[in-house]
């Protein structure tokens, strides 16, 4: 019977290896996607025993934890209030967190692996724990400026803007947004009280506008990456020139496309490409897109981003760019209708890639994480995202860009800074006819960098239902979203 | 050729095996070894005290008496079953008692520490009734040694432990007495007191099979057709197999118990490959109840909720995979260190008492906390089956062994349950959870263990000395 014994020794030997392994699997290895999955009640409470770290715009802590006498040991608050709400996001008791505080949870709470042995030396000294701080990418005047300006204006959208040559995000701000104060105190009814509140808002003041509300139609800021298209491929120069007439039946369809001016683009009988970036038009662009591949531009598009999963680490929602199935839709989506869509910080990063020499930094919001001694733990360096198109393309279309914003007759013109070189494009989206047969409002779109010669910011504005007939067709792209690109570019290039 | 010569060499030689003799008998001398477990028994004691001290001093910031008055009685009867040790099993193992104590006061220290979370105190708080419960199971464990004294007296009963284990079995699918628990018809009811008889009936079982397979052993290890290089049994050998596969069966549809029923089986199994040394029976039995088992997955609700949440405990995390998930959530609070005893959210936890009552320590002692219960855990089936290497009677040898794997499945199928390694079963981890039945069972299989390593360990010698 002995050998039998021996046999089922193993067994149960090889099970009890099961059991090590797997409990082995759960506690550590899983350990960190488990604290970190949004249903684990338990991490917030932890958060709450632990001085969580701050987070830091230049340096001033705009969310931090200060000590309460209540059970739990500290309420978490945010200086700015709303400013800055699309960035830190919030930190609640029954409402779990978002933004910042989500994304870098482990290390403001200071429960993940890098501060293993920190939290040992505690444990053994004493020490109650605190969490590191996350020092951000943010200039609180570039985000002012951007927050101020769309709020004067009244209206809903995003604003993000990007340092082109590092990827680093300077400003992102979501319109409306709200005070994550409302969501941090100790009250769990009231928190849940104003969340339900905030829910229901129907301007939505809780979605990240920037990188995670409803992507929204890019209109003629795609023609960027049509031309950067057309050009990288040598299918076209900006002086490539196509026919002009001021309606183009699509193939295959009944639909007739037009300018936005409802007429020819310019005067002559040819336009230009370069004409038909500086003045918007659609025609001159389709055509070209026909005239390509039809799977040039969501090609040129994916290089760009479009398509992909992009953490900063707040996780960005990846933009839309499918492959069209006949001309009409080749023609349509050129001009960034149909099925395209487009999150700010995506089209951000099509000007700074422009901006950039054709090279695209990976957009970061994270600048380093100092521990509570004040040790840099981790610094963040630029990443080289992709590089969709040569520097030489990337000159060409900067050029037709530029141009939109110092001609006349250029539609980015309200962009121009004094003394500095400015490149812009606008876009006007259309949404399509609502329910009751009026048009859906307008998307308004502004994206450009400054200053050419030497990039120092790279933005991307978006203004929800800005325009169309409900507007009277009143304060377009040209004007609306454009005023406020100005200002961003401005308060970076103001030092 | 005088003796006188070759006299001092042959006391020399006297002497050293004198000597050697006096060695052997000095190693395995009860006295030296219940003084062991004399000083293991104190030790595991005092780590539960420390442990109730602590969980006292983080939670409550003050020493509390809750359980002095049960405590008190738990050592008293821990201290009187050491003494019946001594007086019936002298030379038991000196390591099966220390241990699962050592286990059980874990257990309770763990349930006090969630009922201070969950706001029960004094006689009504489940700590209290544990340590009442492990009392009554310790004074079980006395009565055992000192009615049954010889475990050959069990072989006697074979049949009607059989019998008692099939009443056992049936009695919860009585109406009135049977209850009807979380899903589980495996209680009876009487007069405000609820017990699980398929935990006695696990151990009339384990002395059923040990017993019926001594003595049908012969018959079943005939040969048969070799398939694979592996020898099946023939088709009318089958009986025993089939009867005990359809009670699994009926155990897994009529009283919805999955774990038990998967314990019962993985017990008869293994006592039949110990028997019969035929890898082939356990094939067929394990392809018999991964086909029950598999069909009643897709047919029977409650399987087939916890097969999905085996799979995917995410899929439904606020419904079916709320104990699943709040269970992951909480060992990963605990990581590798633990949050320490008191410092956790264990009551988050459905079942943080019982079924998960791994998983709240996972929390608070973290993997290391975790590795020390598994280990004691193995190093009591250990001891267990060392008892079945060195028996002299084959049935002494099945039952040590039979017990042993029991402890050790039943383990493996709740931590492995909690852990994702196999679907979520219900079976409690013995000696720690919540749960008087489980408890009274589980120190009557330590009794029965310190029974056969008493008598094992003593003959040894007496060939010695002889």
């Amino acid at each position: 019977m002995n050998k039998q014994l021996k046999a089922l020794t193993r067994t149960i030997f090889a099970l009890f290896i099961v059991l090590f392994f797997a409990v082995t699997m759960v506690q550590v290895v899983q350990a960190d996607d488990l604290r970190a999955n949004e249903l684990n009640g338990r991490t917030i409470k932890n958060g709450y025993e632990v001085e969580r770290g701050s987070i830091l715009v230049d340096g001033d802590p705009v969310a931090y934890s200060t000590p309460t006498g209540d059970s739990y040991k500290y309420v978490r608050q945010y200086s700015a209030g709303s400013l800055y709400a699309p960035i830190t996001g919030y930190f609640s008791h029954s409402q779990g967190m978002s933004g910042l505080e989500l994304a870098m949870n482990q290390d403001l709470s200071g429960i993940g692996n890098a501060q293993f042995f920190t939290r040992i030396q505690n444990t053994l000294n004493g020490v109650s724990p605190q969490g590191s701080s996350v020092q951000t990418t943010i200039q609180a005047k570039v985000q002012r400026a951007a927050s101020e300006a769309m709020s004067e204006l009244g209206v809903d959208g995003a604003v993000v803007a990007l340092d082109p040559k590092t990827g680093r995000v300077l400003a992102m701000t979501s319109t409306p947004s709200f005070d994550p104060n409302l969501l941090s105190g100790n009250d769990d009814a009231e928190i849940i009280a104003n969340y339900g509140q905030l829910a229901d808002e129907p301007s939505q003041p809780l979605k990240n506008r920037a990188i995670a509300g409803d992507l929204y139609h890019p209109g003629s800021v795609y023609k960027l990456i049509v031309a950067a298209a057309a050009i990288e491929a040598g299918d076209a120069k900006p002086s490539s020139s196509f026919e002009n007439p001021d309606k183009l039946k699509l193939p295959q369809s009944t639909h007739e496309m037009q300018n936005a001016s409802r007429t020819t683009c310019g005067t002559g009988s040819k336009a230009t490409l370069e004409q038909a970036i500086v003045m918007s038009c659609n025609i001159p662009i389709a055509e070209l897109a026909m005239s390509m591949d039809k799977n040039a531009v969501p090609n040129m598009a994916h290089a760009f981003g479009f398509e992909q999963e992009i953490t900063i680490p707040l996780k960005v929602t990846p933009s839309a760019s499918p492959e069209p199935n006949d001309q009409s839709q080749v023609a349509l989506s050129s001009i960034g209708q149909l099925d395209v869509r487009s999150t700010p910080m995506q089209i951000a990063m099509v000007s700074a890639g422009i901006a950039n020499g054709g090279t695209v930094m990976k957009p970061q919001l994270i600048d380093k994480i100092i521990t509570p001694d004040l040790r840099v733990e981790k610094e963040y360096t630029p990443e080289q995202f992709s590089k969709p198109i040569s520097e030489k393309t990337a000159e060409a279309v900067t050029g037709m860009m530029e141009k939109g914003v110092s001609t006349p007759e250029g539609l980015a013109q309200k962009a121009a800074i004094d003394g500095v070189r400015v490149a812009g494009k606008t876009g006007t989206a259309e949404n399509g006819v609502a329910e009751d047969g009026t048009d859906v409002p307008f998307t308004l779109w502004f994206t450009g960098f400054a200053p050419v010669e030497d990039p120092q910011v790279a933005v991307a504005v978006v203004i929800e239902n800005g325009g169309g007939a409900n507007y009277g067709f009143e304060g377009g792209s040209f004007d609306l979203p454009t005023a406020v690109g100005k200002r961003v570019m401005e308060a970076v290039l103001s030092e | 050729m005088s003796n006188e010569a070759q006299q001092p060499r042959s006391f020399e030689k006297t002497r050293t095996s004198e000597t050697v003799l006096h060695r052997i008998t000095a190693l395995r001398a009860p006295k030296l070894l219940l003084g062991l477990e004399l000083s293991l028994l104190i030790f595991a004691i005092a780590i539960g005290v420390a442990a109730v001290l602590i969980i006292d001093l983080t939670v409550n910031g003050e020493v509390s008496t809750t359980l002095l008055p049960t405590g008190a009685l738990f050592v008293v009867s821990l201290l009187a079953l050491h003494l019946t040790i001594r007086r019936i099993a002298p030379d038991a193992d000196p390591l099966i008692m220390p241990i699962a104590t050592f286990l059980n006061v874990i257990g309770v220290a763990m349930i006090y520490r969630i009922d201070l979370a969950t706001g029960l105190t004094g006689w009504d708080s489940t700590s209290v009734r544990q340590l009442v419960w492990s009392s009554v199971a310790v004074l079980g464990a006395i009565a055992v040694l000192a009615v049954v004294r010889n475990h050959l007296v069990l072989l006697r009963y074979t049949y009607l432990s059989g019998l008692g284990a099939f009443v056992f079995l049936l009695l919860p699918m009585l109406p009135f007495v049977g209850q009807e628990i979380n899903g589980a018809r495996v209680w009876i009811h009487i007069g405000g007191f609820s017990f699980q008889p398929g935990e006695i009936a696990k151990i009339l079982l384990a002395i059923f099979f040990a017993g019926y397979l001594v003595q049908s052993r012969d018959s079943l290890a005939m040969v048969g057709k070799k398939i694979l290089g592996i020898r099946f049994p023939r088709a009318r050998d089958l009986g025993p197999l089939l009867v005990f596969w359809l009670a699994a069966m009926v155990v897994l549809v009529f009283q919805r118990d999955l774990g038990t029923s998967l314990l019962y089986f993985g017990l008869f199994l293994s006592m039949l490959y110990i028997a019969t040394g035929r890898v082939g029976w356990v094939v067929l039995g394990v392809g018999l109840f991964l086909a029950g088992g598999i069909i009643a997955s897709q047919t029977l609700a409650y399987v087939k909720v916890r097969f999905n949440n085996w799979l995917d405990p995410f899929a439904d995390p606020y419904g079916a995979g709320h104990q699943m998930v709040t269970g992951l959530f909480g060992m990963a609070n605990g990581g590798m260190t633990g949050t320490g005893l008191g410092q956790g959210y264990p009551e988050m936890t459905t079942f943080s008492q019982s079924d998960y009552i791994i998983a709240s320590l996972g929390e608070e002692l973290g993997l290391i906390g975790l590795f020390v219960i598994l280990a004691a855990y193995l190093l009591l089936v250990g001891r267990g089956l060392r008892i079945g290497f060195a028996g002299q009677d084959d049935f002494g040898k099945l039952l040590a062994a039979g017990l042993s794997f029991s402890l050790a499945f039943q383990v493996f199928i709740v931590v492995g349950g909690i852990t994702r390694v196999i679907p979520l079963t219900g079976l409690t981890a013995p000696f720690l959870a919540a749960g008087g039945s489980s408890l009274v069972s589980n120190w009557i299989i330590i009794a029965i263990l310190i029974l056969l390593s008493g008598s094992i360990r003593n003959r040894p010698k007496l060939v010695i000395r002889a």
